[in-house]
């Protein structure tokens, strides 16, 4: 038996070789791409038990992590003293133990959770100090008062307001509402998390949209002019003082249909007015031949010169706006009203606006302003001001800011006046469904000499105000707050 | 090596080493037991020393018994059963503290281990000479048969996890097929040991093999099938397969024909192959672990691979070192306690904890067939065999299993998984291999001339002489053995077989 026996033992020995072999193919081998795999819940569960670093507003965490006695060892917290959590769900997102992350928490979150290279210095110099390893801290360009004035003045209406520095494209304000309380999404307790997700995605009036940057966007109405005037005065054929056609009622070709003003009767100076003028009253009769006969080529590349059709990330994902194709006549006159299927998202606008303000020159959009060590608050890294485009000529901005001074001195957007400050504005009144209240438009900077902010607001349905919804009424006013609260500084 | 008497070097006991690696191993497996305290709770368990005391008396009294009745044994057997059975404990304790809410099942498995150390110690007591074991073939068999088809009693057998390979009386639940494997190789080796020659010599010719006469091999034959069929039919592939290598190996070992291996193995890949379409368990198990990393099978319900990749993402996030106790997440694998703690092991003792389990498993396994070398008859080889190829083809089994290098089958991890019946059961193979090990180690003097049996102990003696049957029960063994050319083959350079025992002894204390 001494033969077979060897054999045997030859058996089991090669059968514990393979196991010393799978083992180690498993442990070490592919353990990376294991430790990578799609399938693999334990990298977001390690990421959750981390030391996530805060997220700031001007010095003070809007999303921070605090200890607790769990597995998951820390529990994400949102909303300071003066901070509400629900004007900032937009801008920070939730952090969820089920339903992973969104908003900032996902856009930063390498720095957040302490995985980005950037921080690797850093990390290599915690191993020496003995500091605890944690996530960065991302200080982001947010001014809570302008972000408080958003959120007061959208109130319980639907709809959302950005506000950009024109000169560095430093995001001031970003709000959305209806507001939600990431808190909830933020819970431990997996069934809890997981039914307020379901809220939240089920919700009326989507929440969950971030409505400034994201959801089904909006047509822009009047606003849009703005961006039909630049394109008239790039083309080098017009001035603000060019003369329009602007009767009361204007005939669309190919069709019986027409084109009416907002106001009874036809626009200034006997249904003649200028570009300036046209823009002070919203003039669309002026406003719908003018697209017409700029075409729709100049005017879709004027849109894509601010931005139309591309992607953006702030580092938040912008959903392009877009202007259509293949247009006929009345639609191409409709669509220069920012109507038909132009669609903007106010984070759109709010460039454009910003992008007139500081001369022609459009600068990158931008939510964080600093990276930080989350211990030390040291910087890791700063974000420079970035030029993104020149969409418009230095001259054509001066003409359109001028212009827009005209629609709060002498026209549709009164309502912006403040004081001494120069305004430039311009409003909105979309219709976008038959039957229901216009969307209230605002876009406007301020001061107009020497632009601190520049904005955009919409409100969904007219808002409160309903079918006596103008966007000068309904949206004119959040606008003004915003302003005011960098401008009177 | 040639040795005559006068040369004979009595083999050392190694008694007082047993106790050094005892001691290491209740020390290791306290601080293990400490450290999943710290590392969950962030303190030393309170009730640590009683764990210690606990695991030390268990020990000390084993090592004690086998010092009085079982001088010879191998010293580290005792030694790596404790290891891993403390080890499992602190694990059990690990995952229990992880859940939701607290089972307190490492103490139920302590309790168990309790009554595995009782039957080891029973074992040496009540089973003096392995051969006396060779009577009980036949009941052996069809003890083993009977233990396997309690299961399928309605009212007694229970279904867990779709196997019916458990028995439940009231809150308790107890796999027999644990016992019958161990009852299977005493059956095995019995029979084999006396009819191996009939098996190979006798019988006609097909093909170049021969086979053996059916009423030879019948028996066998009813056994296996018999073994392997109710598993099917208990929808236990683990078992079915241990059994089947357990036979497999044990019957070449008897007979040396490498044809029948062949010819086995060939039964087993048909039957592996055929199995895997007609039974959607094994069907499952096959399809969810080629395709393990895919989401397909990963989010099959029930099936697939979730537990399977579950437990290769712990294993890799443990990586070389492990994470340390308490700092992983075993939980989330599904039986992280039982069928998945090479798993856990692999979490938070990384790649290195698990080669330290793997090599004990080895020198387990290394030592049993070392015993079976070593030994003088026929029976006794087959046994030693048996068993400790049951403890390697098993670690095999389960490890290969949960490591993806075979498709998943339900086995437990000897001596560390959490369950009663095959902790017993293990602990009982500990038992014989320690018996079986002392009498090949023993010094011939030890038993006396003549008939092999120990005569300083009174007891022996009037036991022996009530029995005659005894006496010839034991000559006729030895009868037996001598023609096999077993014994000259083994002992290297024995010119002769009259020197046999001698010889014998010699070899072994020069290997010493």
């Amino acid at each position: 038996m001494k033969k077979p026996l060897t054999h045997i033992t030859i058996v089991g020995f090669v059968m514990f070789a393979l196991l010393f072999g799978s083992t180690s193919w498993v442990q070490f081998v592919t353990a990376d791409s294991l430790n990578n795999n799609q399938l693999n819940n334990r990298r977001i569960l390690d990421q959750l038990a981390r030391d996530r670093g805060p997220i700031l507003v001007d010095g003070t965490p809007i999303a921070y992590s605090e200890p607790v006695d769990d597995k998951y060892k820390f529990q994400r917290k949102y909303g300071s003293e003066g901070l509400d959590p629900r004007a900032y769900a937009a801008i920070t997102g939730y952090y969820s133990v089920v339903s992973g992350a969104s908003g900032m928490e996902r856009a930063s979150g390498e720095y957040l959770s302490g995985d980005s290279d950037a921080l690797f210095y850093d990390k290599v110099g915690s191993l020496f100090t003995g500091e605890q390893p944690r996530g960065a801290a991302v200080e982001l360009t947010v001014d809570p008062k302008v972000q408080k004035a958003a959120w007061d003045g959208l109130g319980d209406q639907n709809g959302a307001a950005v506000a950009i520095e024109p000169k560095t494209g430093k995001i001031l304000a970003m709000a959305s509402t209806p507001g939600w309380d990431p808190n909830a999404l933020a819970s431990h307790d997996s069934e809890k998390a997981r039914s307020a997700f379901d809220t939240l995605e089920g919700a009326e009036g989507k929440p969950a949209y971030n409505r400034a940057i994201g959801g089904n966007l909006y047509p822009p109405g009047s606003t849009f002019k703005v961006l039909v005037a630049a394109a008239a005065l790039e083309s080098g054929d017009y001035t603000p003082d060019s003369t329009l056609n602007g009767p009361a009622s204007l005939d669309l070709p190919q069709t019986t249909s027409t084109i009416g003003n907002s106001h009874p009767g036809a626009c200034r100076n006997g249904g003649k007015p200028s570009l300036a003028q046209s823009l002070a009253e919203s003039c669309n009769t002026s406003f719908a031949s003018l697209g017409m006969d700029l075409g729709e080529d100049a005017i879709r590349e004027q849109a894509e010169k601010f931005g139309f059709g591309q992607d953006l990330e702030v580092p938040l994902k912008v959903t392009p706006s877009s202007f259509p194709d293949d247009l006929n006549p009345p639609q191409l006159a409709q669509s220069s009203l920012g109507q038909f299927e132009v669609r903007s998202t106010p984070m759109q606008m709010a460039m454009m606006t910003a992008g007139i303000a500081n001369g022609g020159k459009m600068m990158q959009p931008q939510l964080v302003d600093r990276v930080l060590n989350a211990n030390t608050l040291e910087p890791i890294s700063e974000t420079r001001p970035k030029e993104k485009s020149r969409p418009i000529s230095g001259d054509t901005a001066d003409e359109l800011t001028s212009m827009m001074e005209g629609v709060v001195t002498d026209g549709t957007a009164s309502v912006a006046k403040m004081g001494d400050t120069k305004v430039a504005a311009k409003t909105g009144t979309a219709q976008h469904a038959s039957g229901a209240a216009p969307h209230a438009w605002f876009i406007s900077f301020a001061p107009a000499d020497d632009p601190k902010i520049a904005v955009a607001v919409v409100v969904e349905n007219g808002g409160n105000a309903g079918n006596e919804a103008y966007g000068a009424t309904v949206a004119g006013p959040i606008a003004k707050n915003m302003m005011e609260a960098v401008v009177e500084e | 090596m040639s040795a005559n008497v006068a040369e004979v070097v009595r083999p050392r006991p190694y008694r007082l080493a047993e106790l050094g690696l005892l001691i290491l191993a209740i020390a290791v497996a306290t601080s293990a037991y400490a450290l999943v305290g710290l590392g969950v709770e962030g303190t030393i368990p309170a009730n640590v020393y009683q764990y210690g005391a606990w695991l030390a008396v268990l020990g000390l009294i084993i090592h004690v018994v086998v010092w009085w009745k079982a001088k010879y044994a191998d010293p580290v057997l005792v030694p790596i059963a404790v290891l891993l059975n403390g080890l499992g404990l602190a694990m059990i304790y690990r995952v229990d503290l992880g859940r939701s809410e607290y089972l307190n099942s490492s103490l139920t498995q302590l309790i168990w281990m309790t009554l595995g150390v009782g039957l080891a110690i029973a074992v040496i007591l009540v089973v003096r000479d392995h051969r006396w074991l060779r009577r009980y073939t036949f009941v052996s068999g069809f003890a083993a048969l009977l233990f396997l088809l309690l299961p399928l009693i309605p009212g007694l057998g229970k279904t867990i996890n779709g196997a019916r390979i458990w028995i439940g009386v009231g809150s308790m639940s107890f796999q027999p097929g644990e016992i019958a494997k161990i009852l299977l190789a005493i059956f095995f080796a019995g029979y084999l040991v006396s009819y191996r020659d009939q098996l190979v010599a006798a019988g006609p010719k097909i093909l170049g093999i021969r086979f053996p006469r059916l009423r030879d091999f019948g028996p066998i034959i009813i056994a296996w099938v018999a073994s392997v069929g109710i598993l099917v039919f208990e929808k236990d592939l683990g078992t079915s397969l241990l059994f089947f290598g357990l036979f497999v190996a044990m019957l070449y070992v008897a007979t040396s024909k490498v044809s029948w291996i062949i010819l086995g193995l060939g039964f087993f890949s048909v039957g592996a192959v055929a199995a895997t379409f007609l039974f959607s368990h094994v069907n499952q198990r096959v399809s969810g672990w080629l395709g393990a990393l895919t989401a397909e099978e990963y989010n099959k319900t029930p099936g697939g691979s979730y537990q399977l990749v579950q437990g290769l993402f712990g294993m890799s996030n443990g990586g070389l070192i492990g994470t340390g106790f308490g700092e992983g997440r075993p939980n989330m694998v599904p039986y992280a306690e039982s069928d998945f703690i090479y798993a856990s092991f692999g979490e938070e003792i990384g790649m290195a904890g698990l080669f330290v389990i793997l090599l004990c498993y080895l020198i387990i396994f290394q030592r049993g067939i070392r015993t079976a070398q070593q030994l003088r008859d026929g029976f006794g080889t087959l046994l030693a065999t048996g068993l400790s190829f049951t403890i390697a083809l098993q670690v095999f089994v389960v490890v290969g299993g949960v490591t993806r290098l075979i498709p998943l089958t339900g086995l437990t991890t000897p001596f560390l998984a959490q369950g009663g019946s095959s902790l017993v059961a293990n602990w009982m193979i500990i038992g014989l291999l320690l018996r079986i090990s002392d009498n090949a180690r023993r010094p011939v003097e030890d038993f006396h001339t003549g008939v092999l049996r120990v005569t300083e102990d009174p007891e022996e003696r009037t036991a022996s002489a009530r029995d005659s049957g005894d006496r010839n029960d034991t000559a006729r063994i030895e009868d037996e053995d001598a023609p096999t050319t077993n014994f000259a083959a083994t002992r290297n350079g024995a010119a002769d077989s009259d020197e046999t025992p001698t010889t014998n002894l010699g070899t072994t204390g020069g290997e010493r």
